[in-house]
């Protein structure tokens, strides 16, 4: 790993002007992306700016028919929390898929969002529960967050304070891990709200993206059988050691007829 | 360079590092305590596992400046003078390691495994140890260890 300046910030208002006063920095959340990163030398920021200690950046509260996880809440607590497992047990049932304990225990939703891995857990639920990213300057509606693979409609600077998920009246999460990482290969995640069904897709593409042929079936008709026959299209998708395309596409409606609890 | 103060194993201490130094440089080579192994050096074998805070987490992924102020337990730390902690006396009588590469980091995250569910299912010791490889025991004994380690911790 390159040296670089470690600094700590006291706020959010410190952190976005520690960023701001830096040649090229980056902010660190739990550190289970960026520290490998570093290590491997895939990425050489001049400044790294912690957010460890920013305890406001911490929490999960309900706000009227929505949950609101800030960023810096791990994936543990989130799977622990009374509040998740009692309003949408599918995203607490997500969180405790992610990696292991010891990844669980440090890393965070915000990080998990900004970095948007092409095969990271969160994106299919903050996809199809509607969510909204709440930045340090605006709302970005889930629809517009994910750009493409390891991209986002963040800005340069721009740091996630917290999401917001809407309760759906269900949900459901299935994935079908990568053996060795246990990675989803493909994700899907379910859910029924009172504008009709969501269905998101993670692993399968550069990045976590919508099936509107399943929304469909599925808003007429709440049940697994209404999408067996149809067919996804492997175009776009990914093929590589774990999965060609072609599997992917027929793992998309696989898992997404386990979501919904077949 | 930044200077951290943490405490390790119930004793204060504190060193000067760089910002790239990692929590387990910091334990191994500041400190000298080569109980915590670094295994694959890519987040995935958990052979450095320590506890920051009363929870389990990987130290090669970890920057030392990052848990400046922590509360840190190593494998040094468990044993009190002669007597073993409960899941190093398992690990020993149920045969649960080979070459012991792996093993401070087994136990440490058995321990995080146990302190957060006290009586789990064996289905639930061998998923929760996903985090953890080991290339010698084939698991089997590791996972008898836990369970009747978890027997003696609650
Ligand atoms: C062994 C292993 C297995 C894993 N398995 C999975 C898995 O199955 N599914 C999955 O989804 N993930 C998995 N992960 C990744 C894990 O979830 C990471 O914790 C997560 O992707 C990044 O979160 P972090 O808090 O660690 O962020 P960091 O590593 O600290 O940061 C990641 C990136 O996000 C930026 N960032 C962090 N916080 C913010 C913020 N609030 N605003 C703006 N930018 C920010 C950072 O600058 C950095 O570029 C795994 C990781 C490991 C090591
Ligand atoms: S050395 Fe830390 S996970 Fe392998
Ligand atoms: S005992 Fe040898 S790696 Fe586990």
């Amino acid at each position: 790993m390159y040296d670089f300046e470690y600094q700590r910030a006291i706020s959010v208002d410190d952190a976005l002007k520690k960023y701001a006063d830096s040649e090229d920095a980056r902010f660190l959340a739990g550190g289970m992306t960026l520290v490998p990163v570093l290590k491997q030398r895939l990425d050489q920021p001049s400044n790294v700016v912690d957010l460890g200690d920013l305890a406001d950046m911490r929490g999960i509260s309900q706000e009227g028919n929505a949950i609101i996880i800030k960023a810096m809440t791990t994936h543990h607590a989130v799977n622990s929390s009374e509040l998740v497992i009692s309003k949408i047990p599918a995203l607490a049932h997500l969180a405790g898929t992610i990696g292991d304990h010891m990844v669980r225990n440090r890393g965070t939703i915000g990080g998990s969002l900004a970095n948007s891995d092409p095969a990271a857990s969160y994106p299919s639920a903050v996809l199809a529960l509607n969510a909204t990213i709440i930045t340090n300057n605006r709302e970005i509606a889930a629809d517009d967050f994910f750009t493409g693979m390891f991209d986002t409609a963040l800005e340069e600077g721009e740091l996630i304070l917290s999401v917001s998920f809407p309760i759906p009246e269900e949900a459901g999460y299935k994935h079908f891990p990568n053996p060795a990482s246990r990675y989803p290969i493909v994700g899907s995640f379910v859910a029924k709200t009172s504008n009709g069904v969501r269905v998101a897709i993670t692993g399968a593409g550069p990045c976590a993206f919508r099936v509107d042929d399943f929304e469909d079936a599925l808003t007429k008709k709440y049940n697994p059988e209404a999408i067996r026959d149809i067919k996804v299209s492997d175009e776009g998708l990914a093929t590589d050691i774990h999965a060609s395309a072609e599997y992917r596409a027929h793992l998309i409606n696989v898992m997404t007829r386990r979501a919904i609890g077949e | 360079m930044p200077s951290i103060t943490m405490t390790v194993n119930d004793k204060q201490v504190s060193g000067d590092v760089e910002g790239r130094t990692l929590l387990v440089q910091f334990i191994r080579d500041h400190l000298g305590l080569t109980g915590t192994h670094v295994g694959c050096d890519t987040s995935q074998c958990g052979a450095c596992t320590v506890h920051v805070n009363g929870r389990a987490v990987k130290s090669c992924s970890l920057l030392a400046t990052h848990v400046d102020g922590a509360d840190v337990q190593t494998i040094e730390g468990l044993a009190d003078g002669d007597v073993l902690h409960p899941m190093q006396e398992a690990f020993r009588q149920h045969h649960a390691l080979q070459c012991g590469f792996c093993t401070p980091g087994m136990v440490m995250s058995a321990i995080g495994i146990v302190n957060d569910n006290p009586d789990p299912t064996e289905r639930e010791i061998r998923e929760a140890l996903e985090g953890n490889i080991c290339r010698c025991t084939g698991y089997h004994n590791i996972v008898e260890a836990i369970s009747a380690a978890a027997k003696e911790m609650r």
